[in-house]
């Protein structure tokens, strides 16, 4: 994990790679919570912010990478001027947009939930191959009030 | 996460404590089921669980939906504002019986 503080030049930035595992994700969060804490959001932001992460990491580990494995996971957190950019990239499989679907909500059932909570907490959702030319790239961006 | 199952007034309480996520939920998952099993009211106490994610809920959906099917009362307890938020984004605090602490849950009828 790297974490660079802000200066002039350079926007504050958090780069976390790890294991595309379930037990990782406590670390993440706690990652996540700790860089966005040091930005200045308020902390109703910082929740929101990291359950999207959370819930898009399951999304990889569980449909992307199709369970477990050591392959990684790469998240980058960028805070430029009042949004906070999101990347999350795999080596899976590519996946294709319609992943990103919710599901309709009156339908009450176990699961299925993770993408809904994504598109209600951030404000802009994308999926994508990924430029390294394997692989999947999410994108999400958070305006911060 | 940790846990504890009370019996009060003929009512299971679960206790579930710290963090219920995709690591956690099955065991969550499976605690509940098994207190449902037991066919006494279920009370969930969510006052010092500080996170929950799809996985955490999908476990409370399920079980509510079990007991629901075996005529059992399932209900959350003191359900802390992190998980209700995620409750309310949801839509699941309108369908969830949500009681403020253990003794209105207690003296309720489910």
């Amino acid at each position: 994990m790297s974490h660079r503080d802000s200066n002039e030049k350079a926007n504050p930035l958090l780069t976390h790679n790890f294991p595309a595992r379930a037990k990782e994700l406590c670390d993440t969060r706690s990652a996540v919570r700790n860089f966005l804490t040091h930005c200045g959001c308020v902390s109703t932001t910082v929740e929101d912010v990291v359950l999207a992460i959370d819930e898009a990491c399951q999304n990889i580990i569980r449909h992307a990478y199709q369970g477990e494995t050591d392959e990684e996971i790469i998240l980058q957190i960028e805070r430029e001027g009042n949004d906070l950019n999101i990347s999350l990239e795999d080596k899976a499989p590519e996946v294709g947009s319609d992943c990103m679907k919710p599901r309709e909500l009156e339908d009450i059932r176990p699961g299925g939930l993770g993408c809904h909570f994504i598109r209600q907490v951030m404000d802009e959702v994308s999926v994508g191959p990924s430029p390294s030319g394997r692989g999947n790239i999410l994108r999400m961006r958070k305006r911060l009030e | 996460m940790d846990h504890q199952i009370k019996e009060e007034q003929g009512n299971h309480i679960v206790l579930l404590q710290g963090e219920v996520d995709l690591e956690s939920s099955p065991k969550a998952r499976q605690i509940m089921l098994d207190a449902v099993g037991r066919g006494k009211k279920i009370l969930v106490d969510l006052a010092s669980v500080t996170y929950m994610d799809s996985s955490g809920i999908a476990s409370l959906v399920e079980a509510f939906q079990r007991a629901k099917k075996k005529e059992i009362g399932f209900a959350l307890v003191s359900v802390n504002p992190a998980v209700l938020r995620v409750l309310h984004l949801a839509r699941l605090d309108q369908v969830f019986i949500i009681h403020d602490n253990l003794e209105s849950a207690l003296n309720a009828d489910l």
